[in-house]
């Protein structure tokens, strides 16, 4: 029996939404195309650019169709921070919390390398939360300087919340532009980019069923950014032919996911397996905010001690159980996570890591199959971990 | 049987891995992350430890349908070949590294964990055998002579042998198994072999080594150049440059008294000290080692010594020799000498096409005595 419970890696499409895909894919024109095969292409596109725009609080001229998340974070930081210098060659300065997704990590750490940035790194608290008393220090500090500020609106692996009004308030309050990363929390808990009162927001398709490859930058009317893409200007920062199926298909899922919010059953579901984990494992302890509002509520991240993360995952895997040690990498080579770390863990305590992540399709079923497999699997991975050693 | 098969992205792994599925075990593979840095794509013509390796291995494992893992060996890698590699050459030494992976990781921290998870053997694409003969566990050459790996499996004891297995020690050729992979369907047929030490990916060892030695150990000083009675008879400008065998670069300014050419004996980093005599005093009659193991089963006769032949490179020819433990060392009498030996190379020993046992050389004696 397969039992998924990686929906932060990807969630499975809906048939509702792989349905409307497939029937926009057979469409002919060129949204770019003025006849009337182009104008029907535009059409889709733009049916699903605005059901995206109202699943995420924004205006239809306010959301940027990109390729995906990554490139939606690249386009807001690095396009930030180049608006930023530009009208201004002393503000080069990035402040971002430790704990960030790659992108924006790597998206940072090469405008320090290539652009000159300085880059502010904020604290997180043990639980994952970024230390505001940190973030009002820095932005205190010679605030002219500060290009903007970029923030994950939930932890991708441990599931923490942020404080995203008081982020953008305390921001805002220097007249500092605000990119938010909801890539992991769209789906999950309102992500609206008026009432948050950000310039940006990335989003991601295939996080919330609908396809990869697919995704979107809320950009707000006034902020810019400079793009990444040049060649046909189709959107406001980006060119490229634009994907009218994938805009369809994204409209769907976004705007179904958002439908279903408060994810009740899930956080059910989720508090269920908590609970499990912690009565049927010595030493399993529950990672990011505790369960409630300050956490996604599909997210379940916990370290078991002594446990080798490698082993748990196979010994899952073999039995029919996907989930996911953090957030997938490059080649399948799992690294110790740099948000556990973030978070004060030690090199010890983050290694045997575990994110398990429920959505739209997960059951009862699959929470009963994974308590059943998880004790044993903890087990062999700790006399797999001490055979090793 | 459940066997975890080593999956390394190169052809002859692969080829393993698809004998043992045919044979009808259930099978698992793993690539062994031993590398914290996976962006290193390949460049030249190596093969094992980048990105696209393990991706090698992963698009061969789906191919034998079989599931497939990166497990992250990259702490005991570094602690256990790479510090061990530089500490070697650190002390005057010149160790094997891939010896060091196969004793410490593959059959080590692999082989362990793999036992631990319930599989009963590992599964690699060395070319040697493993038989089990009436004295238990035997390890043997390959049948293809040019592609044997015993030597650098020599330092495996019967409890790791038991678990090992080698499905291409039998095959005739490299060329036999690449035929194999390409019916097979496997896209790494025609992948080059990989020559270089695998965290050395420049082939540039003396490079690799000048940035990693501690500063110490880097010989950068100048020092003593050392005849064979220990007479100062000049100045180096480091001892790390040298190593065994050099005749080029000493700039000793006048000829030795034979007036024959002069060529580095032995290196002593701790002293900063280069020895260096006449070519015949390469040739070492005698190596000794206080840390040997055997592989299988222990010589009967190891006390009173016995026959045997003694290898001291991966693809060098075996020289008969004498063997015998005395005094906590494994000592090995050559029959004729061995040139090119320096202390911290392997000097593996056989008995026909089985390997008996191997010992890391402490200690050599030339087969010209100083006085000559």
């Amino acid at each position: 029996m397969a039992v998924y419970l990686d929906h932060a890696a990807t969630s499975p499409m809906p048939d509702e939404v792989l349905a409307a895909y497939t029937d926009a894919l057979r469409l002919v024109g060129n949204p770019s195309s003025i006849h009337g095969a182009g104008q029907a292409a535009r059409e889709a596109l733009e049916t699903g650019r605005e059901a995206v725009a109202r699943a995420l609080g924004a205006d239809p001229v306010e959301v940027v169709l990109t390729s995906g998340g990554t490139e939606s974070i690249n386009l807001a930081v690095k396009g930030m921070f180049w608006v930023a210098t530009a009208s201004d060659r002393r503000r080069t300065r990035v402040i971002a919390p430790l704990g960030e997704h790659h992108a924006t990590l790597d998206a940072v750490e090469w405008l320090a390398r290539h652009e000159g940035a300085r880059v502010d790194w904020v604290e997180l608290d043990g639980e994952g939360r970024i230390r505001l008393d940190a973030l009002a220090a820095a932005l205190a500090t010679d605030p002219d300087e500060v290009a903007f500020v970029t923030a994950l609106w939930a932890n991708n692996e441990v599931g923490t919340v942020q404080p995203v009004a008081e982020l953008v308030a305390l921001a805002h309050a220097y007249g500092v532009p605000v990119h938010l990363d909801a890539v992991a929390a769209f789906g999950q808990v309102p992500v609206d980019l008026h009432a948050v009162g950000a310039d940006a927001v990335s989003v991601s398709a295939h996080k919330v069923g609908g396809p990869v490859g697919v995704g979107a930058l809320a950009l707000a009317r006034t902020a810019t950014v400079e793009p990444l893409l040049h060649g046909g200007d189709q959107q406001r920062g980006r060119s490229g032919t634009q994907d009218a199926a994938g805009a369809v298909a994204f409209g769907v899922a976004a705007a179904r996911a958002v439908a279903e919010l408060p994810l009740a059953r899930v956080e059910a579901l989720r508090d269920r397996l908590v609970a499990g984990v912690l009565a049927a494992v010595d030493g399993a302890v529950l990672r990011g905010a505790p369960c409630g509002p300050g956490r996604l509520p599909g997210n379940a991240h916990f370290t078991f001690a002594g446990a080798d993360g490698d082993a748990l995952l196979y010994l899952l895997d073999a039995s029919g159980i996907s989930v996911s040690t953090g957030s997938a990498c490059q080649a399948g080579v799992p690294e110790l996570s740099h948000v556990l770390l973030a978070m004060g863990l030690s090199e010890a305590e983050a290694r045997g890591a575990l994110r398990i992540t429920l959505g739209h399709d997960s059951t009862d079923a699959d929470v009963d199959a994974f308590l059943a497999a998880l004790p044993a699997a903890v087990a062999g991975a700790r006399a797999a971990a001490s055979a090793g050693a | 049987m459940k066997i975890l098969a080593a999956m390394s992205g190169g052809v002859d792994s692969a080829v393993a891995a698809a004998r043992a599925v045919e044979a009808g075990h259930e099978v698992v593979g793993v690539h062994l992350a031993l590398s914290r840095m996976p962006g290193t794509l390949r460049t030249g013509s190596r093969g094992c430890c980048t990105i696209e390796d393990s991706m090698d291995a992963r698009r061969a494992a789906a191919k034998l349908g079989i599931p497939f893992y990166v497990w992250d060996f990259s702490e005991r890698f570094r602690a256990d070949v790479v510090d061990d590699f530089v500490a070697e050459y650190a002390a005057g030494r010149t160790p094997n590294p891939c010896m060091r992976c196969n004793e410490r990781i593959k059959f080590a921290a692999l082989l362990d964990k793999a036992l631990a998870l319930g599989f009963d053997a590992v599964v690699t694409g060395h070319y040697a055998e493993v038989r089990r003969g009436s004295d238990g566990v035997e390890l043997h050459r390959a049948a293809a002579w040019a592609k044997d790996q015993s030597y650098v499996l020599g330092v495996l004891t019967a409890e790791q042998l038991a678990h090992a297995w080698f499905p291409l020690g039998a095959t005739p050729s490299k060329a036999e198994v690449r035929a194999e992979a390409e019916a097979r369907g496997l896209l790494v047929a025609t992948k080059p072999d990989s020559h270089d030490i695998c965290f050395i990916p420049d082939g540039d060892t003396r490079g690799w080594l000048a940035e990693h030695l501690p500063s110490e150990a880097r010989g950068a000083e100048e020092g003593a150049i050392l005849d064979r009675d220990g007479a100062r008879i000049g100045t180096h400008p480091g001892a790390a440059a040298f190593t065994v065998g050099q005749r080029k670069g000493l700039n000793i300014g006048y000829p030795a008294p034979d007036g024959r050419p002069r060529f580095v004996l032995e290196v002593r980093p701790k002293t900063n000290e280069v020895v260096v005599g006449p070519r015949e005093a390469l040739a070492i009659a005698e190596l000794a080692g206080s840390r040997f193991t055997w592989a299988g089963t222990a010589p009967a006769d190891a006390d009173a010594g016995f026959a045997c032949e003694v290898q001291v490179r991966a693809h060098g020819d075996p020289v008969p020799a004498h063997a015998r433990v005395d005094g906590g060392e494994l000592v090995i009498r050559a029959e004729q000498p061995i040139e090119g030996v320096a202390p911290g190379q392997t000097a593996v020993v056989y008995v026909g096409t089985r390997v008996v046992g191997q010992c890391t050389i402490d200690r050599t004696v030339s087969a010209v005595p100083a006085s000559a």
